[in-house]
Formats: structure tokens, C-alpha cells, sequence
């Protein structure tokens, strides 16, 4: 077993182990802990796989922005006391738990089936293709028009969101 | 070098990781975290795809998913903070004006 191998495996234990803390802790303050140590091996995994602007931006966007904006949101409405809801075992819980199951049968499905025709080692040219340059390039020519309709996106949502949380005057 | 299949292994773990806690959790905040967890499964896949087939496409992908969770946070933040203020919960089970 080579290094690389190892390295996988030691960051994709510690990604699952930390996916699964984030869904089973009472405290919303514990999960978002969690979903940033998630966020920051995730982006350690992306450099492996030579995706530097990608891991850069992961870290940046959302443990740095998003994962603020949730802590801000669980500081505003102060929830540590009131809000520890009983988590029991509805039937609901149980028909979800079912679906999940039949998720997972699926990709597991999916997964070997195609299992065999994947590439097996990375692209020649994996090592130039995270770079700033090169997906600079792209962004401004080939996906030009997305980009700027990302603009929008995030205009329309800015504005979603004052008026949502503002409170109602008169 | 690690193949294709266990990324692809991988990032499907965590999606089905996210949607167990999209389909047990109660807390509306919670329930958000594992909707960016399934998000950020799908990126692992993109990227993954991106390195083995030598194309920068699956990395552009993720750049637009990532500004599309971006805003999705933004808004369903607020609209939680609108629901707090309305009913004084985030408990899902209690927030059911929707319901047929």
C-alpha cells in the first residue's frame, strides 16, 4: 500500500467521522464545528486530486462565509437553552431511515456496476488543470455567460434575504 | 494511486450521511448543515471526475454550485429567522402552515 493510498484512507475516515458528528450532535454550536472540520478535510482531499483553486475558495466560501452566517443565525436566536428538542423515534423517522436504505442499495448498485471502467490514475495533465490560470481562462471565455448569470443569482439573493428578515413595519 | 471507485465510494458515504440527517433531524438549522454536506459530496464527485478525465468542466461546476450554496444559505437563513420570530421554534414538527 502505497502512501497516497494511505493518506485517502486517513482523510476520508476522518471526513465520515466527522459528516457523522455533525448529524448526531444535540447542539447546533458542535455541528457547525464539525461541519467546518468536515469543510477543511474536504478541501485537503481536493489538493490531492491537484484542485488547488477549488480547495482555496472551499475554504474561503463556505468555512469561512457560510459557516459564519449559520453560527451568526444560531447566536441571534439563542437557542442554547429552550431548544433541545427531543429527538425520538416517530414512524416518520423510521419511513426515512427506510429511504435511506434504499438509497444507499442504489448507489452501491451503481457503484459496481460501473466498477472496472473508471480510469484508474489521474489525467497527465491533473496537475495543470486546478491552477488559477487555467480556470481562470476557461471561466472568462468558455463559461463566460454562466458566470454572469451567477451575478444575478447571488444579486436576487441578497435582496431575498433583507426582505425575508426584516421585520414588518406598520 | 487511489481509483476513480473509492472517491466515488466516498462522496456517496457522505451523501447518504447527509440525507440521514435531513430525514431524522428536527432542528431547521441542523437539517440545513446536512443539505451543505450533501452539496459537498457532489463537489468531491465533480472534482474527482474533473482529475481522472483531464478536464477543468467538473471544477467550473463546483464553482457555480458553490455560489448557489452560497446564496441558498443566505436565504434559508432567513427565512428560518422569519419563521423564529413567527412561531419561536425552529422545531420542523411545529412549522406546518404548508401542510395540506
Amino acid at each position: 500500500m502505497n502512501i497516497d493510498t494511505v493518506v485517502f484512507f486517513v482523510l476520508s475516515g476522518a471526513a465520515i467521522l466527522s459528516a457523522i458528528l455533525v448529524i448526531t450532535r444535540r447542539s447546533p454550536i458542535m455541528s457547525v464545528v464539525f461541519l467546518i472540520a468536515n469543510f477543511i478535510i474536504l478541501a485537503i482531499i481536493y489538493l490531492t486530486l491537484y484542485a488547488q483553486f477549488i480547495a482555496v475558495i472551499q475554504i474561503i466560501v463556505y468555512a469561512g462565509a457560510i459557516m459564519v452566517l449559520f453560527l451568526f443565525v444560531i447566536m441571534l436566536l439563542n437557542l442554547a437553552k429552550d431548544e433541545q428538542l427531543k429527538e425520538e423515534l416517530t414512524y416518520r423517522k423510521r419511513v426515512g431511515i427506510g429511504l435511506v436504505v434504499v438509497l444507499v442499495v442504489q448507489l452501491g448498485v451503481g457503484l459496481f456496476v460501473s466498477v472496472g471502467k473508471h480510469p484508474d490514475k489521474l489525467a497527465a495533465n491533473a496537475e495543470k488543470l486546478g491552477t488559477v490560470e487555467s480556470i481562470g481562462k476557461i471561466l472568462f471565455t468558455e463559461y463566460l455567460l454562466p458566470f454572469e448569470i451567477t451575478s444575478i443569482l447571488l444579486l436576487v439573493g441578497l435582496i431575498g434575504a433583507v426582505v425575508l428578515a426584516k421585520k414588518r413595519i406598520g | 494511486m487511489v481509483p476513480l471507485s473509492y472517491y466515488l465510494l466516498l462522496s456517496a458515504v457522505l451523501f447518504s450521511i447527509g440525507v440521514v440527517g435531513v430525514l431524522t433531524r428536527r432542528n431547521a438549522i441542523i437539517i440545513f448543515m446536512s443539505i451543505e454536506l450533501m452539496l459537498n459530496s457532489v463537489n468531491l464527485t465533480l472534482v474527482a471526475f474533473s482529475a481522472y478525465m483531464g478536464t477543468a468542466t467538473g471544477q467550473m461546476f463546483v464553482f457555480f454550485v458553490l455560489t448557489v450554496a452560497a446564496a441558498e444559505a443566505a436565504i434559508g437563513l432567513a427565512i428560518i429567522i422569519a419563521l423564529y420570530r413567527n412561531k419561536m421554534s425552529i422545531n420542523i414538527d411545529e412549522i406546518n402552515i404548508m401542510k395540506w
